[in-house]
């Protein structure tokens, strides 16, 4: 079977990944669908691209409805509600980094407004009790119109400064929060530190939702319309505007787009959307306070929004479930411990399964299990008490762990050590080249289980931080159009 | 009934000269900080056209670093060697460490990403900034560790203050204690320093040129990436300076330090206008006088929010700052 005739692009030498100048995008991209479309790998990702939008909508809606009828009301909540809050709350940040281009670094601060917004309007605060079909709309207009200001005032400011004016913008909102508590109608109007207790559950028309499948379902069809509407939103005359200014702010200006318009709608739009989201989610956590709306949300939509691909919606919801679920299995409160030792090490063994060939692939995995007994071995051999600390959290795993993993007790500042350690030898492997590579890769990949028992396991709330900002860093690198993003192609 | 801007007024009369002058003099110490912080800023931008996110964590680290110095020779009652080379070698300690984090973080998550859209290395500035934050969470447990714990602040049984809390002399009856005139002072010999740097030397003017026209100077010669590396270099020892500075003067450190502080440096560089080494000091100096003004006369917790003005304010009516050069946007 002869393939046919692909044209060749000018460059097309180049690796895979740098900005093609010159070459249209279609064209651009051939090299990568022709490697694409081999495999199930291929057969999945052309029955993905070949499927109608309105088919995948649904049957995500078909799937995620199932979810209820086999998960337990703390899983729903924690798995299934929290997923389609952040991809409610991730899908506006798309409109203004994903569709537009801006980098808003305040977009927290938009869902603290609609947080607030609700907690003032129906809680027992003012002893207001405002129905949510009043509520909901009064209030996501009001965030649009803060959105306006902030565009307004830095509709003139390109990439950097703008987020650092939006990034001080969520710092003086949080701090306004925190400290100001101005008597409005007898009362402090935002609670101060203690934040607003007592927030109302959403009732619509008189109906009160108060289960979690309840809140589930609203918020389903909630994400399911605004990502529709967002669909529409996307592929018309301002969606394709909103392309156009954030490939080139500048020859979008000389095509008679109007850019400060642009910018600003982008603004309304991502914080009318934090505005609902932040509705609901002070509906459901029954208070609202200035702690949630910090920077490590912030960092966790931006995970989402650039691990699914900035600019698709469905880019966004794989980022949510994905973030998701992994936050919670690192969350301290889950009821399953083992289950993130689990991720995690499938996780190192699926990134280490990258190298070829697969020779390579088993000598590495052989030599650091034989490496590990070996240094278990010399430990214990030099004092008991650098192998008989604790386990946290082993179940099933724990004998395993316990003859391999070196976990010493009683030695302060091993901790510290060894995070530096592991990050240092990170560093030097990533500069080795061929053989020595390989070599320095067998103790690397033992220390990070080392660094993994004695420091990371312990506090896993951290270490789903640290994840995120590394996953920022080598998506940058990797494959900056995230999972379902397309490429940028640079157009001389 | 109580207008906020008559509780001002009052607090101003209440503090009278002096208290002008010590809320004056506290500016003065805390801007010198910030202006070593957004001289790193200030030289990555004007090099790189980058915002380096990640500069207020190296800082933070810094003072750790200096921090790590003073726990292991300090010896927890009393200083085990003499007090002068001791604190020479927290700012060798935190800024030589400072310096090697800025490079490693450059080779690492900037230069990969040299040729890639602007958005790129951004994200993935943020992305620094939150790995070296919160593994200092994690390494710290969250905990503030205290420099005057180490005797060079003072004694905690009697209360009496250290020879860095003496005053050196006094103005209109305020003591100016021995510690900030050591910052204020290092801070100007690193500053000049650095204008020496860049003005009278070879790599100076390799520098210059770089931020210029990088692809220019790669053709005339000039190894741009190493270039690049060590203006990485010299703005993170700068910030680890700092960092050791700003640990001696107030005599904490904790994890977030790193986050608001660059924040605020960011603003002095924007404020002087972004790529000029004279603005970035201008600049400090303007919003730590602005802070402790605003934290002296309304309230500690509205420092933040004044500095947010002062940008907002620069931005509307002159974006490109006290000294910064009118750019034109070219295709």
């Amino acid at each position: 079977m002869s393939e046919p005739e692909r044209p060749a692009a000018p460059n097309a030498s180049d690796a895979a990944g740098r900005p093609k100048i010159g070459v249209d995008e279609w064209v651009a991209s051939a090299e990568e669908r022709h490697e694409r479309s081999r495999g199930l790998g291929g057969l999945v990702s052309r029955g993905w691209e070949g499927s109608p939008a309105e088919a995948k909508l649904i049957v995500f809606v078909a799937l995620a409805s199932t979810l209820p009828f086999w998960m337990n009301e703390g899983e729903l909540f924690s798995y299934g509600l929290y997923t389609l809050l952040y991809a409610l709350l991730a899908l506006g940040l798309n409109i203004v980094v994903g569709f537009a281009g801006l980098l808003d670094l305040g977009y927290v601060a938009f869902y603290g407004f609609g947080a607030y917004g609700y907690a003032l309007f129906s809680s027992n605060h003012y002893g207001l009790h405002w129905q949510a079909e009043a509520s909901i709309p009064l209030i996501v207009l009001g965030t649009a119109a803060v959105g306006l200001i902030l565009g307004l005032a830095s509709r003139r400011l390109l990439g950097d400064y703008l987020a650092i004016v939006t990034l001080f913008f969520a710092q003086a909102f949080v701090a306004f929060v925190n400290n100001s508590n101005p008597k409005v109608a007898g009362e402090g109007l935002t609670g101060g530190p203690n934040g607003i207790p007592g927030v109302d559950p959403l009732n619509f028309f008189g109906f009160k939702l108060h289960s979690t499948k309840q809140y589930y379902f609203f918020l389903l069809i909630v994400f399911s319309l605004a990502a529709v509407g967002l669909y529409f939103l996307n592929n018309s005359r301002t969606g394709r505007a909103w392309r156009a200014l954030r490939e080139d702010p500048l020859a979008a200006e000389a095509m008679s787009i109007p850019v400060n318009r642009l910018k600003i709608l982008a603004f309304m739009f991502g914080a009318g959307t934090a505005g609902l989201t932040g509705t609901i989610f002070a509906a459901i956590q029954t208070g609202v306070v200035a702690g949630n709306f910090d920077v490590a949300l912030l960092i966790t939509i931006y995970a989402i929004v650039i691990l699914g691909g900035l600019g698709s919606i469905a880019g966004v919801l794989f980022g949510a479930i994905v973030i998701n679920v992994s936050t919670q299995f690192l969350a301290p409160s889950n009821d399953h411990p083992e289950l993130k030792r689990w991720l995690f090490y499938g996780a190192i063994l699926l990134i280490a399964a990258k190298i070829r060939p697969w020779s390579r692939t088993a000598a590495v995995f052989v030599g650091t299990a034989a490496f590990g007994f070996v240094v278990h071995a010399i430990a214990s051999g030099i004092s008991s008490d650098w192998t008989n600390g604790t386990v946290v959290d082993a179940g099933s795993a724990a004998s395993a762990i316990r003859n391999w993993v070196i976990v010493p007790s009683g030695h302060t500042g091993f901790q510290t050590w060894a995070y530096i350690v592991l990050v240092a030898a990170i560093v030097v492997t990533s500069q080795l080249k061929g053989w020595w590579r390989m070599a320095a890769l067998i103790p690397t990949l033992y220390w990070v289980a080392v660094v993994w028992e004695n420091v990371l396991v312990q506090q896993s709330a951290v270490t789903a931080l640290i994840l995120f900002g590394v996953l920022l860093i080598a998506l940058m690198q990797a494959r900056p159009q995230g999972l379902l993003g397309t490429a940028r192609v640079e157009i001389v | 009934m109580h207008l906020p801007l008559l509780n001002i007024i009052d607090t101003v009369r209440q503090l009278g000269w002096g208290g002008a002058f010590e809320l004056l003099r506290n500016g003065i110490v805390l801007g010198s900080v910030y202006a070593l912080i957004a001289l790193g800023y200030t030289m990555v931008y004007g090099i790189l056209k980058l915002l380096n996110f990640a500069h207020g964590d190296i800082y933070m680290v810094g003072a750790f670093l200096g921090y790590g110095v003073l726990s292991i020779l300090g010896g927890p009652l009393a200083p085990t060697i003499a007090m002068v080379p001791l604190i020479l070698l927290m700012f060798l300690g935190g800024m030589l460490g400072s310096g090697v984090l800025g490079v490693v973080v450059e080779r690492f998550a900037y230069r990969p990403l040299r040729n890639a859209p602007r958005i790129a290395p951004l994200i993935s500035a943020l992305g620094v900034s939150f790995f070296l934050a919160n593994s200092a969470l994690l390494l710290t447990h969250g905990e503030r560790f205290n420099y005057a714990m180490y005797q060079l602040g003072g004694d905690p049984n009697t209360g009496l203050p250290g020879p860095l809390n003496q005053p050196a002399f006094s103005v209109a009856g305020r003591p100016v204690t021995v510690v900030q005139v050591l910052v204020v002072s290092t801070s100007i010999a690193l500053m000049i320093a650095l204008t020496l740097l860049v003005s009278r030397t070879r790599l100076g003017k390799a520098m210059r040129a770089t931020s210029y026209d990088r692809e220019a100077a790669s053709m005339m010669g000039i190894d741009t990436d190493r270039v690049i590396a060590s203006t990485f270099f010299i703005g993170s020892v700068l910030a680890g300076a700092a960092g050791v500075m700003f640990g001696l003067y107030i005599g904490e450190t904790y994890y977030l330090m790193g986050f608001l502080a660059g924040l605020k440096a960011f603003t002095a560089a924007v404020v002087g206008g972004i790529g000029s080494i004279p603005g970035a000091m201008v600049g400090g100096l303007l919003i730590g006088v602005t802070e402790a003004y605003a934290a002296g006369y309304v309230g500690g917790q509205w420092s933040d929010v004044a500095v947010f003005g002062i940008l907002i304010l620069f931005m509307l009516l002159r974006p490109s700052g006290l000294f910064g050069a009118k750019t034109i946007q070219k295709v």
